[in-house]
C-alpha cells in the first residue's frame, strides 16, 4: 500500500471485503442448506387442507423457517383470494 | 460412556490433525484417559503427526470388521501415559466405515474407562467426515481466517446440526467450539486478514481459542511430536490455553494483538 493511500485510506481493506462477501453467502447458504426436509411436505399438506375450504393455489402459501440466535421461527404465510369461495 | 469430541472443518489443510494431536495430548497431560481416532480412511496421517507410524499394526477398520480387538489396535503414545492412538486404514476406502461399527468402537472405549475420545475428521463432507461427527458430544470446528475455510466451516456446522445423533434424536445439541488457526495479528491489523471476531461473528459459535501462524507447527510435524509439547512456543501455549478453556477454566486470549512499530518506522518503513 502506498504512502498516500495509507494516509487517505482510499482503498478498502481486503479483510472487510472478505467479511462482507462471507456474510452474504453464508446467510444465503444457511437459508437453502439448512431448511429442514419436512418444509416442502408441510407446504403441500397445508395447501391440500386449506384448499378444501378456501380456493388457494400452490403459490399462495409460503412456508419459511427463520433462525434468530437460539430461537427458530416457522413462518406460514397464506394469501387468501379477495372473494373466498365456500 | 466416554465424552466424544470431533475435530472438524470441512476444508482441508486448516489444522485438524495438528489440533487433534495437541488437544488429545493436552487432555492426557491433564490426567484424562484419552483416545484419538483417525477417521481419514485411505489417507492416514495422524500416526505421523503423533510419531507412531512405525508401530501401526491394526487400524480402525480392522476393529470395525472384528479382525482385531481394540487392545491390539490401540497404540500407546510415546510421551503420555494416558494417551492412545487408533490409526486409520490405508488400504480400505471410506465405505468400510459403518455407523454400527463406529458406535461399537466408541462404546467399547467407554467400557475401557476412557474419559475422552477425540475424532480426527477427514476434510470434506463425505462419509468419513459424517461418521467422525455422528456420535459427537462436542465439536471443535477449526477455521482459518480466510473465505473458503469460513464458508466450509459453516457448511460443516449445518451438518453437525442435522446429521449428528444428538440432532437426529432431538437431544441436547452438540456443544460447538470455534478454533481459529494460522492467525496473523499483523495481517489483521493491516486489514489483510479477517479478525477472529469477524470469524466468530460470521459463524456464531463460541470461541475456544486462537492459534497463531507459526513455523513451529512444521517443526513439530517433522519430528512427529504434537505441537503442544514444544518448549517456548506460542503455539504450544495457545493449545494449552484451549485445553484450559475446554475444561471451563478462565483464560484470556493471547497472541491476538500486534505490537505496532513506532511512528518513525510507520512513516518511513511502509507497512
Amino acid at each position: 500500500m502506498s504512502l498516500l493511500s495509507y494516509f487517505f485510506g482510499t482503498k478498502q481493506k481486503t479483510a472487510s471485503v472478505a467479511k462482507e462477501r462471507l456474510s452474504l453467502i453464508i446467510a444465503h447458504e444457511r437459508g437453502t442448506n439448512r431448511a429442514p426436509d419436512f418444509l416442502p411436505e408441510l407446504q403441500r399438506e397445508l395447501i391440500a387442507v386449506i384448499s378444501k375450504y378456501v380456493n388457494v393455489g400452490p403459490d399462495d402459501i409460503k412456508v419459511q423457517l427463520e433462525k434468530q440466535d437460539n430461537c427458530e421461527i416457522l413462518e406460514v404465510n397464506i394469501t387468501l383470494p379477495e372473494q373466498p369461495q365456500r | 460412556m466416554a465424552r466424544v469430541i470431533v475435530v472438524t472443518s470441512g476444508k482441508g489443510g486448516v489444522g485438524k490433525t495438528t489440533t487433534s494431536a495437541s488437544i488429545s495430548t493436552g487432555l492426557a497431560l491433564r490426567g484424562y484417559k484419552t483416545a484419538v481416532i483417525d477417521f481419514d480412511v485411505g489417507l492416514r496421517n495422524l500416526d505421523l503427526i503423533m510419531g507412531c507410524e512405525r508401530r501401526v499394526v491394526y487400524d480402525l477398520i480392522n476393529v470395525v470388521n472384528g479382525e482385531a480387538n481394540l487392545h491390539q489396535a490401540l497404540i500407546k503414545d510415546k510421551h503420555c501415559e494416558n494417551l492412545f492412538i487408533l490409526p486409520a486404514s490405508q488400504t480400505r476406502d471410506k465405505d468400510a466405515l459403518t455407523e454400527e461399527g463406529v458406535e461399537k468402537v466408541l462404546k467399547e472405549l467407554g467400557h475401557m474407562g476412557f474419559d475422552y475420545v477425540i475424532c480426527d475428521s477427514p476434510a470434506g463432507i463425505e462419509r468419513g467426515a459424517v461418521m467422525a461427527l455422528t456420535f459427537a458430544d462436542e465439536a471443535i470446528v477449526v477455521s482459518n481466517p480466510e473465505v473458503s475455510s469460513v464458508r466450509d466451516s459453516d457448511r460443516i456446522l449445518g451438518i453437525l446440526q442435522s446429521k449428528s445423533r444428538r440432532a437426529m434424536e432431538g437431544r441436547e445439541p452438540v456443544k460447538e467450539h470455534l478454533l481459529v488457526t494460522r492467525y496473523s495479528p499483523k495481517r489483521v491489523e493491516d486489514g489483510e486478514m479477517l479478525s477472529y471476531k469477524d470469524v466468530q461473528e460470521l459463524l456464531r459459535v463460541p470461541l475456544i481459542g486462537v492459534i497463531p501462524e507459526s513455523d513451529d507447527v512444521l517443526q513439530a510435524s517433522n519430528q512427529g511430536t504434537p505441537a503442544i509439547h514444544l518448549k517456548d512456543s506460542d503455539v504450544a501455549t495457545a493449545y494449552q490455553d484451549v485445553i484450559a478453556r475446554f475444561l471451563d477454566e478462565d483464560r484470556p486470549l493471547r497472541f491476538v494483538t500486534y505490537e505496532k512499530p513506532g511512528l518513525l518506522k510507520r512513516l518511513f518503513g511502509g507497512k
